[in-house]
Parts: structure tokens; C-alpha cells; sequence
């Protein structure tokens, strides 16, 4: 498997940083409701935000990294077994996976420099805080940021039973090729 | 011209019976002199200071006849403000101030208690999180005279100590942290 895309399947890079992401956008909707239910005595109510920020900020650069690579690279062709609807669809929910992503994480940033603070990356930088004071900035950015996370996990599940649906049902590659797996059909490249 | 006449004569009358009750004063919000602060313990460790940037108020006041006095105060709970924005976020959340159902906190002066030659027991009803309980704010009279602007001004401070779970405020913040300490200070224009 070669790092860039090629049009039979997702490179490496691709790959990874699909992987990556998932994991990271799942543990912090899990984190995110967690942290926020936290008795003030609890150890981990300074930590918990701590670690939710900064993961979420290497979040956003992956994003951002993942959609340079994207444009840079070619989509991988439609599997032949894939419906017209199936593509289209699928593209839709692709793009707002992307888009609503990237709504999270600034909605994210934007709760907490609404009064000027940064947010610090690790401990090892702070990432300064840009627009501040707007009209209920923290509320209202707040609300979009839950809500938002809700409904891309929601989508996510709705990406994932699709995903499982080619795999299990349709037996294709469509899984196959985000997984780096050997395939079953055409030529290796 | 009936019209004016009539206005003036109103106005007179006011001012007159102006002259014989105590003399309404506006709190100075728009030159900010006033605050309502809090204060409030940390683990016992330490305090945290806040306060709520939008109220408004009047008070009577005459010095001759202070028990007369009277203060009414209205809080925008939205502005709380602890320098701190996921605090913030988290103190006007239902788990302390609930602003979105309780937008506002007011004070009504019940009774003026003269305690001493500048200090009194003022009793009202503060209504904080929809709840309204009588308090005991214990005032202090700082100053009044013409001030260089050709108004006339009064100022006086006040605290009390409420505690959180009195007004349905039921989050923990600890043992050193059930009470917290208002701390007022306001200056009203003579109107
Ligand atoms: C730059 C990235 C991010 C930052 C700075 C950030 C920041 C925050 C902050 C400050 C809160 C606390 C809000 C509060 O006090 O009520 C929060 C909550 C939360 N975050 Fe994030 N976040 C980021 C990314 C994400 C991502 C990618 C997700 C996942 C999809 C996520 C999911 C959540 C959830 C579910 C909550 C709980 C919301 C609630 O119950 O009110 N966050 N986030
Ligand atoms: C929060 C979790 C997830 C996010 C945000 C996410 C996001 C994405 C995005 C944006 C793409 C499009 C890649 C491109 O630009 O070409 C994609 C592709 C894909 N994802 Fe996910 N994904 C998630 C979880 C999953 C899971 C759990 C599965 C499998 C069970 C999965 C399987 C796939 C597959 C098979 C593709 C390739 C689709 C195709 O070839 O058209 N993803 N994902």
C-alpha cells in the first residue's frame, strides 16, 4: 500500500488519519459528557477539560492536514458494485462530517477565549484566544458545540452502518480499502 | 400653553412634596459608580471574587430620617462575571444561577434598622434562582453633597451572607464553600 490514494483504494496516510480521527472524535464526545457531569471534588475536574482541549486542538490540525491531503490526492473511484444513490450519499455524509468537524472544534475554542484566556496545548504552548466578547460568546457557542458533537456521532453511526452494510452484506472492498486490507477484487497497487 | 401651565404647576407640587419625603435617588450605572460583588471561599484555601456587571436601582434616602430609607435593587444574574469564561458559563448554567429560566435577581428594602451614627440593619427580600427569602444587608452610609458636575449624589456599601442552598443553588463546591458574602457598593444620583 502506497501513502498516497490511488484510485483503487485510500493510501496510508489516508488510512491512518481516518483512524486516527475516529478515535479521537469518539473519545471526546465520551470525555465531553463526562467531564461535564463532574463533582467538584472529583480528581480529574481540572484534568479532564485539560486533556479535552488539547486533544481536541491536535484534532483540528489533523483536520486540517486531512483535508490538504484530501485535495492533493485522488479520490479513490467508486467500487463497481456502488449505486448511484450510494455514492451520492455517501459524498453528502463525507461532507458533513468534514464540515461539522470543523464547526466543533472552533465552536470548542470559542467557549473557552470568550473572556481572552487561551487554551494551553499539553502545557507545552498556550493557543491564544482570537475573538473574544461576542454577545454570550461562551453560551452560545456552547450550545453549538454540543449539539453539533451529537450530531456528528450520529452521523458517524449512520457512515459506520453503511460502511459495515458494504462490508457484510455486499461484501465488497468498500471497508476493505479504508482498513489497508489486501483486496479482493482488481490489481494491488 | 394650558397645557404648560398645568405641567408646571404638576411639577412644582412634585418637587414640593419632594422637599417633604426623602429624596429619590438613581444608582449611577451609567458612570459605574457602583458594584455588586461576591465573594466566595475556594476549597478554604483562598477566596474567588465575582460580580454582576448589569443592575439597576433606586433608593429614598434623608438623612434626618433614615429609617425612612428605602432600596430597590434588579439584577441581570446574565452578567455575572468571574473573570474566568467556562466559569462564567458554568455559574449562569442551572446548576448555580439558572439564567435562562430566572433572568433576573432583585432586592426590596422591607425596613431600615439604625444601628449606629452611619450604619443600619436594612431588611428586604432578595429573589435569587426564583427563590425569594428576606435577608439582612448590613449597610454602611459613606457620604452625600454636590458633586463637581452640578448633580447631587449619595453612596452607601452593604453585605450579607446567603447561603447557596437557600436559594435552590444545591451544587457542592465543598464544605468551606456553602456560604457566599455579597458585597455591595452603590452611588445613586438625586433625581
Ligand atoms: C479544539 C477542540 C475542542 C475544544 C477547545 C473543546 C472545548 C470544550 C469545552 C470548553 C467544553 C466544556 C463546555 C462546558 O463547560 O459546558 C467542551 C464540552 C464538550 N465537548 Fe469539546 N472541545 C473540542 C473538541 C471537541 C470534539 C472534536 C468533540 C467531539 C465530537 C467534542 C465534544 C464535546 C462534548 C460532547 C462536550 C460536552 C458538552 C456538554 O455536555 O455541554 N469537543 N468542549
Ligand atoms: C467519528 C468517526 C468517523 C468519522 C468522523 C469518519 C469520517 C470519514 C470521512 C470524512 C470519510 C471520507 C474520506 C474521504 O474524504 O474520502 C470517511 C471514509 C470512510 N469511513 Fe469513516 N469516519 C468515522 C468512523 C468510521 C467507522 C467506525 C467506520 C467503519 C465501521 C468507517 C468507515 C469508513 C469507510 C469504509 C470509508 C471509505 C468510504 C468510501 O470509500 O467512500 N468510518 N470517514
Amino acid at each position: 500500500m502506497s501513502l498516497r490514494n490511488t484510485a483503487q483504494r485510500y493510501g496510508l496516510i489516508s488510512v491512518v488519519l481516518h483512524w486516527l480521527m475516529a478515535l479521537g472524535v469518539i473519545g471526546l464526545f465520551s470525555l465531553g459528557l463526562w467531564m461535564t457531569d463532574l463533582g467538584y471534588y472529583s480528581p480529574y475536574y481540572t484534568s479532564a477539560p485539560f486533556w479535552h482541549k488539547s486533544i481536541g486542538l491536535v484534532l483540528a490540525v489533523l483536520l486540517v492536514l486531512r483535508l490538504v491531503w484530501r485535495l492533493a490526492n485522488p479520490k479513490p473511484d467508486p467500487l463497481a458494485g456502488h449505486r448511484g444513490w450510494e455514492i451520492s450519499l455517501s459524498a453528502l455524509v463525507h461532507l458533513l462530517l468534514y464540515l461539522l468537524l470543523g464547526i466543533i472544534v472552533l465552536s470548542g475554542y470559542l467557549i473557552s477565549t470568550a473572556k481572552g484566556q487561551g487554551i494551553s496545548l499539553f502545557g507545552w504552548l498556550e493557543v491564544p484566544a482570537l475573538v473574544t466578547n461576542l454577545p454570550d460568546q461562551a453560551d452560545r457557542a456552547g450550545a453549538v458545540h454540543y449539539w453539533l458533537a451529537v450530531s456528528v456521532i450520529g452521523l458517524a453511526a449512520l457512515h459506520a452502518l453503511g460502511a459495515l452494510k458494504h462490508h457484510l452484506l455486499d461484501r465488497d472492498d468498500t471497508l476493505r480499502r479504508m482498513l489497508g486490507m489486501r483486496l479482493k477484487q482488481g490489481k494491488e497497487s | 400653553m394650558k397645557k404648560t401651565f398645568a405641567g408646571l404647576a404638576l411639577g412644582s407640587l412634585m418637587a414640593l412634596s419632594g422637599a417633604l419625603q426623602a429624596a429619590d435617588y438613581v444608582i449611577d450605572k451609567e458612570g459605574q459608580h457602583a458594584s455588586i460583588n461576591f465573594k466566595i471561599s475556594h476549597l478554604g484555601y483562598s477566596f474567588v471574587y465575582g460580580r454582576f456587571n448589569d443592575f439597576s436601582g433606586n433608593f429614598s434616602w434623608d438623612a434626618d430620617k433614615p429609617e425612612s430609607s428605602a432600596v430597590n435593587v434588579s439584577i441581570n444574574t446574565d452578567s455575572v462575571d468571574s473573570n474566568h469564561a467556562e466559569r462564567d458559563k458554568h455559574l449562569r448554567s442551572d446548576d448555580f444561577l439558572n439564567v435562562a429560566e430566572h433572568p433576573t435577581a432583585t432586592f426590596e428594602s422591607t425596613g431600615v434598622e439604625m444601628t449606629g451614627d452611619d450604619t443600619a440593619n436594612v431588611t428586604g427580600n432578595l429573589t435569587l434562582n426564583g427563590v425569594t427569602k428576606p435577608v439582612v444587608l448590613d449597610a454602611k452610609f459613606i457620604g452625600e453633597g454636590d458633586d463637581p458636575w452640578g448633580g447631587y449624589r449619595a453612596g452607601f456599601s452593604g453585605t450579607t451572607t446567603l447561603t447557596l442552598k437557600d436559594f435552590d443553588i444545591s451544587r457542592d463546591l465543598g464544605p468551606a464553600a456553602q456560604d457566599v458574602e455579597l458585597i455591595i457598593t452603590v452611588e445613586g444620583v438625586r433625581q
